[in-house]
């Protein structure tokens, strides 16, 4: 075991400012965002600030990593690296969403059938709410929030996972279209990705409309309103950075950024996107249908 | 930028970078394993300090020092900062100065990731410390008075003080998921030539194997906390039976976070000891494989028996039959991983330096601890267990031998090969008697109490619990104040010392030590090949 000490082939970044910026940014939103929910007014400023700085940050920081891309800084291994990284960070995604699938779980049918008086223990039902009959949708015995009408499925909801599905199709061949090193090909189906989930997010805008005008479904529309919002409204969220990313590959991509044997940020945004589409079919199948 | 980048080669070659941006700006593994270990070291302090005040608060029945709010206060940030400030980074620290110089990588995969992660912590930090000031302002809102638990409904009541609270728990998601991303890669990416999963370091599969655990978990804590700021700011009523929801599903979220955060916090001392152990025998660790199954096993089994925790809700008889039996279950791996501590012991030419007596105190303490939780496990026992000080006796025999007892033997073992120095053997091992026996001496105590029906969580006590607390509180300042020592020892060592060969003990074996004590500050740029 010879030990030399030149640089070898693995890629060290120089020392970098931006790692320092993210906690700067994270802290002051954090922190202002603490005292804006308490009605603390400049908490808004501090949260502005932040999260300006925040995207400053991401900006340089990719910028960094495009350049070092740029000059065929990366090799194969980093490459491996990165897309590990990428894997990982959306299996802790799937985590994060699986909580709130689990809430949503639980409170159907387990939480509310014990407030109908199921189970051993059944006093809750005996003391608090007596006559209370457990049905989903439900805003609780205490009908917090009002009488509402859920959302159904055959609507917008359906409309919108066509929209998410053939957005699935689109970058698939645009990926097809990078693989054969045809630009034009690759910046349309990209184009029509971001259309397609930009449409998305409208009518999901729009859907929200009519809840809370028509429908009177709000959050605070006990368990139904909570899950309902938390669930459509993370993945929405998500849905929206997804559209980000997209565009920022689709500047990289009219730039002529990628081949067809090296595209790892395609790939990255590719499965992001489908990690977001497949939650989509879950929050389909479970909040809206059944 | 550009330019900067150009001139990186020469940059690498060059050794340290100068001044403050040495620190601020890392990307390397050992300065950021530094700042970990440093950081922790101050954690530990920190969270030493309001342990300090509630054993001065409990030395004594009726209320001294603090008021009830107060104490309780104390008691949820003491259990946080040791947790998330103390304990998880030093075992990170340990990963980033380790594992690339074990397994023949120049750093860690994503360097410049890997700094964002430390750099989140000090955030939390402030705004944990935050939650715990806040208060103290006009219009400043309670204080939490919670527990670490932050169990609703009494959480969506707390003040501004939760707000910060939660995003603290936020940033510190963050931060490990990322933290565990990089380990994760790293492992898996960055082996030298001819290093096969099954010949990777122990303390490296400890490592993968907790990194995977705080990918699974974390999100799911931040998901739960995040849920609890809805209801406490957005009318949402995820907590709330009036609206059809639950508080009882809060505590299934935490505890689907909490106990595989017991083996998080586990795992890595247990890596530590599989090195520490082989080499003050001298002697190969015995049972590889079924170290590396029996940990995973002990990860898969703990992702599904949370509700150990909570016995008492009124679950259904099934649910809580599977849970004990579940339980009871893990402690076949854990126990085997003991088993095989004492049989690489066995008939080995043993030496006990600081570290070794630290690895035996472990084998010995922790599985007493892993005793009382067989013990709380069992249903109808843990009805009267419960929320007693009997539990706090059971978790602190698991995590201060078991985590962080693990800890000081890898820092004792490893502060030759960091610093280039011995440290002072005869302060080392002053250190190991006073720590354990001020340990034992605050903790034993508190089992008897908790059998006798003392609650946890309370300021004030029944006068006949009196003798026990004071035992414990009298203990309890032997074992902080002990601290004080390591602070000392570690210092003296960093300044100077004997000078440390690359292989400080005779018995270590592994890639880090064929690297000179200090290691140069870029290791392994030439991967090793492994025959
Ligand atoms: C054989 C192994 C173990 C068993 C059977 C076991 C069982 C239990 C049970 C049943 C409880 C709940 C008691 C109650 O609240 O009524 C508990 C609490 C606890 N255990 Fe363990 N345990 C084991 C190992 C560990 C390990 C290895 C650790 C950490 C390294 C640990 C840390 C804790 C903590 C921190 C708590 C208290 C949490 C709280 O309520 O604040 N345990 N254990
Ligand atoms: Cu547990």
């Amino acid at each position: 075991m010879s030990v030399k000490d030149h640089a070898g082939d693995y890629y060290i970044p120089d020392p970098s400012p931006w790692p320092i910026i993210g906690m700067v940014s994270l802290l002051l939103t954090l922190i202002g965002a603490a005292l804006a929910l308490n009605g603390v007014a400049i908490g808004q400023f501090a949260v502005i600030v932040g999260l300006l700085l925040f995207f400053y940050l991401l900006y340089g920081w990719f910028r960094d990593v495009i350049q070092e891309n740029l000059s065929d800084r990366y090799n194969k291994q980093v490459d491996t690296s990165f897309r590990l990284g990428m894997f990982w960070f959306i299996a802790s995604e799937v985590f994060f969403f699986l909580s709130f699938f689990g809430a949503l779980f639980y409170i159907r049918n387990i939480a509310l059938p014990w407030l109908g008086g199921d189970g051993y223990l059944g006093a809750t039902q005996e003391i608090l709410y007596t006559g209370f009959e457990p049905a989903w949708p439900s805003s609780g015995p205490g009908e917090l929030g009002g009488e509402f009408q859920p959302m159904g499925p055959w609507g917008i909801p359906a409309i919108n996972t066509l929209l998410l599905l053939s957005s699935g199709v689109t970058i698939t061949w645009a990926h097809w279209g990078l693989k054969l090193d045809n630009q034009k090909h690759l910046v349309w189906g990209l184009i029509a990705t971001i259309a397609l989930g930009l449409l998305f997010v409208g009518f999901q805008a729009y859907e929200y409309g009519h809840a809370y005008s028509e429908l009177n479904l709000t959050l605070e529309s006990g368990a139904y309103g909570s899950t309902f919002y938390m669930l459509t409204g993370f993945h929405g969220f998500h849905v929206t950075m997804g559209a980000v990313m997209l565009m920022a590959i689709l500047g990289r991509s009219m730039k002529s950024h990628f081949s067809s044997h090296k595209h790892f940020a395609f790939e990255a945004v590719a499965w992001y996107w489908h990690f977001v589409d497949v939650v989509w079919l879950g929050l389909f199948i479970f909040v809206y249908w059944l | 930028m550009s330019t900067t980048t150009l001139t990186h080669d020469e940059a690498h070659d060059h050794g340290a970078p100068k001044g403050w941006r040495r620190w601020l700006f890392s990307t390397n593994h050992k300065d950021i394993g530094t700042l970990y270990l440093l950081f922790a070291l101050i954690m530990l302090f920190v969270g030493g300090a309001s342990a300090m005040l509630i054993r001065m608060e409990l030395f004594q029945p009726g209320i001294q020092l603090l008021d009830p709010d107060l104490y309780n206060n104390l008691v949820t940030n003491h259990a946080l900062i040791m947790i998330f400030g103390a304990v998880m980074p030093a075992a990170a620290g340990l990963a980033n100065w380790m594992i690339p110089m074990m397994i023949g990588a120049p750093d860690m995969a994503l360097p410049r990731m890997n700094n964002l992660s430390f750099w989140i912590l000090p955030a939390a930090a402030t705004m944990l410390l935050l939650s715990f000031v806040v208060p103290f302002f006009p219009g400043g809102g309670t204080q939490i008075n919670t527990g670490w638990t932050i169990y609703p409904p009494l959480s969506v009541q707390v003040g501004m003080s939760m707000d910060f609270l939660i995003f603290a728990i936020h940033l510190l998601g963050i931060s490990s998921v990322l933290a565990s991303i990089n380990i994760i890669v790293t492992l898996l990416n960055m082996r030298a030539p001819g290093m096969k999963m099954l010949k990777m370091p122990m303390f490296c599969w400890t490592w993968l194997v907790t990194a995977f655990l705080l990918i699974l978990v974390v999100p799911v804590l931040a998901g739960g906390v995040t849920m609890l700021l809805f209801d406490r700011h957005f009318g949402t009523s995820f907590f709330d039976a009036a609206g059809g929801g639950d508080p009882v599903l809060f505590q299934h979220l935490f505890w689907f976070f909490g106990h595989p955060e017991v083996y998080i916090l586990l795992l890595p001392s247990i890596g530590v000891l599989s090195h520490v152990i082989p080499a003050f025998s001298r002697k190969p660790l015995f049972g590889y494989n079924s170290m590396v199954g029996a940990m995973i096993a002990v990860a898969t089994i703990g992702m599904v028996v949370w509700a150990h925790h909570q016995y008492t809700i009124g679950m259904s008889l099934g649910a809580v039959t599977y849970f004990m039996i579940g339980t009871i279950l893990i402690s076949i791996p854990v126990g085997l991983m003991i088993f095989n501590f004492i049989a690489t012991m066995w008939r080995g030419a043993m030496t006990f330096e600081t570290p070794m007596l630290f690895a035996v105190g472990i084998v010995l303490m922790f599985t007493f601890g892993g005793l009382s939780g067989v013990m709380l496990a069992v249903v109808p026992a843990d009805m009267q267990y419960h929320d007693s000080m009997f539990v706090v006796a059971h978790f602190h025999y698991v995590l201060m031998p078991g985590a962080v007892f693990g800890l000081f033997a890898g820092v004792f073992y490893w502060l030759p090969k960091w610093t280039g120095h011995m440290y002072d053997e005869k302060l080392g091992k002053l250190f190991f008697w006073t720590n354990v026996i001020g340990f034992n001496i605050t903790f034993f105590p508190q089992h008897f109490l908790g059998l006798a029906g003392m609650p946890r969580r309370i300021v004030d006590y029944n006068v006949m619990f009196t003798e026990f607390n004071v035992i414990s509180s009298v203990g309890a300042m032997v074992f902080g104040l002990s601290h004080l020592l390591l602070l000392y020892i570690v210092i003296k060592t960093i300044r100077g010392g004997k000078k440390a060969e690359s292989r400080a003990w005779e018995g270590a074996k592994g890639l880090e030590w064929e690297l000179d004590s200090p290691p140069a500050f870029h290791t392994w740029t030439v991967a090793p090949q492994i025959k």
